[in-house]
């Protein structure tokens, strides 16, 4: 008992100390979101490695009072630049106004946290926070807390229409420790839609929570190749509700990190609404170490939803990949159609893929699966493309785009999915020997 | 053409010997079949010369136009010009037959220092061959051989064997699951490449390729070594006989 009382002191002390390196905001609209985010995470602590939630990702870098000295970074080439959108930028977490496009969007009203936040009326009022506090049960999200206690800017997108050009959050780093805290709100009204386009490495150290209403018949679909800076450490959390015949689908590109932990949180609430969230990382360790962990967790809580997690990871060189997903079926959520698979692709035998797949039903009238695979090249696969003349690292080139095909797959633009290929065939390309 | 010496192989894993001392000779314009019971190392001669691991050559040599086959990559065999036309073709999700088809094609030719093709001559090339095999647009869309049929996936061999423009072409058990009709279609793909300059192995089971692609040479393998050759007689005397009778006629 009392080594216990010994380590929630702990917890709490570390927890404190992280909030003393920190200028918490003082909210107009956001105040009482922002108090109870605190006063959760007080009554939480932050994470430590011997929480079951975070036994094969280490928070201590998330932890720390500052980032690490010394991280490299490099500019992001830039994706989708031939692509008609609306761009928004943002340096080390500060919004760059003069690299901006003119945020004008047609059905679609943009605002940024830190100047809305001036006021004590908005319509964001009743959503910022609101997710990620529903997202804290039955799993705790300390980091996503901290997030709308601590944010600093971000975006409120409230989408009225059908955007006619995607929205494009354009993150970039030049600081070498940037320690960044960014929180986006976004509310697709009933019939509407939206494409977010979310890039670039928002800093250093970055801390990254997304809030997606989708309203009835709504539509979302989210595009998000992260910035490749290796030294990066990021946590990002998208919390999703997903009402009456809405359709949400978000798709990420890792390549490159020290450290990311994409959590997402999806409620599916409304009847016959579709949810699809997917992810191709590459890591290869001779660059710098890479760990990269996709955390997931999808609640089924209507009738004749679908939802799909498609998770592909290919590791090389010491890189470890972490997958922890879980399809959750309420009482009630008859008809449900949920599906889960993650993958990853060992190029040699030094790095590894730990994964924990997770079915929980109380329905009886569902169909559910899941399935986890580990592999290495196709030697059968590589000798056929090989006899066809193409040379030995073309050939795993192809293999390696073969593999992460399926999660691919889940961009439903055809424009937006080349140009992620692309993304992957030049990161393929230059790790070439 | 293709010269085959005192060719010995063995399993790379427990070492069991495979082939025992194979000699052949295939002559430019030629085409040459391999008959015999499973078992008897014909897939095996197939993989060794096209580079597939698995295999160690323990003596003998293999060359093509003077070139000795054995020391090269499979890549370097392709871009010498052999080609094997798999007996269970590899499916590839998620990547199209067309980029598949054009990094073949182009993979060869610079590996020759040739001008890549366009996008456009290759699109003219390929449809034109397709459509002579009898595949749509649609077939060239799809991942390589993912849910293709048995004799789509032959076919598509083919397909590739028509644009890759190989001297020297193997074909291993080209014809095992293929009706009357999809035998006839890969047959006539086959015959509409014969070239003086191109040289044919066929190695199948049955006598029934062999009514469609005409050999000029029949040769029947056993344990690991070629024991008769003949003309396309010999492989009816198989259809109507079996191999029993040769085999014990040698022993």
């Amino acid at each position: 008992m009392a080594a216990a009382m010994t380590k929630d002191a702990r917890r709490a002390d570390a927890t404190e100390a992280r909030l003393a390196a920190l200028a918490l905001p003082k909210g107009g609209f956001t105040a009482p979101a922002r108090a109870d985010a605190l006063a959760r995470l007080r009554a939480t602590g932050l994470p430590v490695r011997r929480d079951e939630y975070w036994r094969w990702t280490d928070p201590a870098r998330l932890n720390a009072d500052r980032p690490d000295e010394g991280a490299a970074f490099r500019v992001d080439r830039p994706i989708f630049e031939g692509r008609d959108k609306v761009r928004l930028v943002f340096e080390d977490g500060v919004f760059d106004a003069a690299a901006s496009d003119d945020p004008a969007l047609a059905g679609v009203e943009i605002a940024r946290l830190s100047e809305a936040d001036r006021a004590d009326i908005h319509w964001a009022k009743a959503h910022y926070g609101a997710l990620e506090a529903a997202g804290q049960s039955p799993v705790l999200r300390p980091f996503a807390a901290l997030n709308t206690a601590a944010a600093t800017e971000g975006l409120l997108i409230r989408v009225t229409g059908k955007a006619p050009r995607p929205l494009h959050i354009s993150y970039r780093q030049s600081e070498k420790t940037s320690d960044v805290i960014l929180h986006h709100v976004v509310r697709v009204e009933e019939g509407a839609a939206l494409t977010l386009l979310e890039t670039g490495t928002p800093g250093a150290r970055a801390n990254v929570v997304t809030e997606v209403d989708v309203a009835k018949d709504g539509q979302f679909h989210h595009i998000r190749p992260q910035g490749r800076a290796i030294d990066r450490v990021m946590v990002t959390h998208l919390f999703a509700r997903v009402a009456e015949g809405a359709t949400f689908k978000s798709f990420t590109l890792t390549t490159n990190g020290r450290f990311t932990r994409n959590e997402a949180v999806i409620h599916i609430a409304g009847d016959g609404a579709t949810a699809h969230i997917a992810g191709a990382a590459l890591g290869d360790g001779e660059d710098g170490p890479f760990h990269h962990d996709d955390t997931v967790f999808v609640t089924h809580d209507a009738v004749g939803c679908e939802s799909r997690q498609v998770f592909k990871k290919v590791l090389k060189h010491g890189a470890t990949g972490v997958f922890q997903g879980k399809i959750l079926v309420r009482p009630g959520a008859q008809k449900t159609d949920g599906y889960q698979i993650s993958q990853s692709l060992l190029l040699d035998d030094d790095s590894q893929f730990l994964a924990k797949p997770e079915l929980e039903i109380y329905a009886d009238d569902v169909k559910c699966s899941h399935g986890s695979t580990t592999g290495a090249i196709d030697e059968t696969a590589l000798f056929y493309l090989r006899s066809r003349g193409v040379a030995e690292e073309d050939a795993k080139a192809l293999l390696i785009l073969s593999f992460l095909a399926d999660a691919i797959a889940e961009i439903e633009d055809a424009e937006i999915a080349a140009d992620v290929v692309e993304r992957l065939e030049d990161w393929l390309q230059r790790r070439r020997k | 053409m293709l010269e085959i010496k005192n060719l010995h192989v063995e399993l790379e894993e427990g070492g069991k010997p495979i082939l025992k001392g194979v000699n052949l000779t295939i002559e430019a314009g030629k085409v040459h079949a391999i008959m015999g019971p499973n078992g008897s190392g014909k897939s095996t001669l197939s993989y060794v010369l096209s580079g597939r691991d698995g295999y160690v050559v323990t003596d003998g040599s293999a060359t093509l136009d003077g070139e000795e086959l054995l020391e090269m990559e499979p890549e370097e065999r392709a871009a010498a010009g052999l080609f094997l036309a798999f007996q269970y073709p590899v499916e590839i999700p998620g990547v199209g037959n067309m980029t598949f088809l054009r990094t073949a094609v182009n993979a060869q030719r610079k590996a020759r220092g040739e001008a890549e093709l366009s996008a456009g001559e290759f699109l003219k090339i390929v449809r034109e061959k397709a459509k002579t095999l009898k595949i749509d647009a649609e077939m060239l869309k799809r991942p390589v051989n993912v849910g293709f049929s048995g004799g789509e996936k032959k076919r598509n061999e083919i397909l590739q064997m028509a644009m890759l423009e190989p001297r020297m072409c193997i074909l291993d058990e080209t014809d095992s699951g293929l009706d009357v009709d999809a035998m006839k279609l890969v047959a006539d793909g086959v015959n509409a490449l014969r070239d003086p300059g191109r040289a044919f192995l066929v190695i199948t089971h049955y006598q029934r390729l062999l009514d469609h692609i005409r050999p000029d040479v029949v040769h029947i393998m056993a344990d690991g070594r070629i024991v008769k050759t003949g003309g396309p007689e010999l492989a009816l005397e198989v259809e109507r006989n079996g191999y029993a009778d040769i085999l014990a006629e040698i022993a």
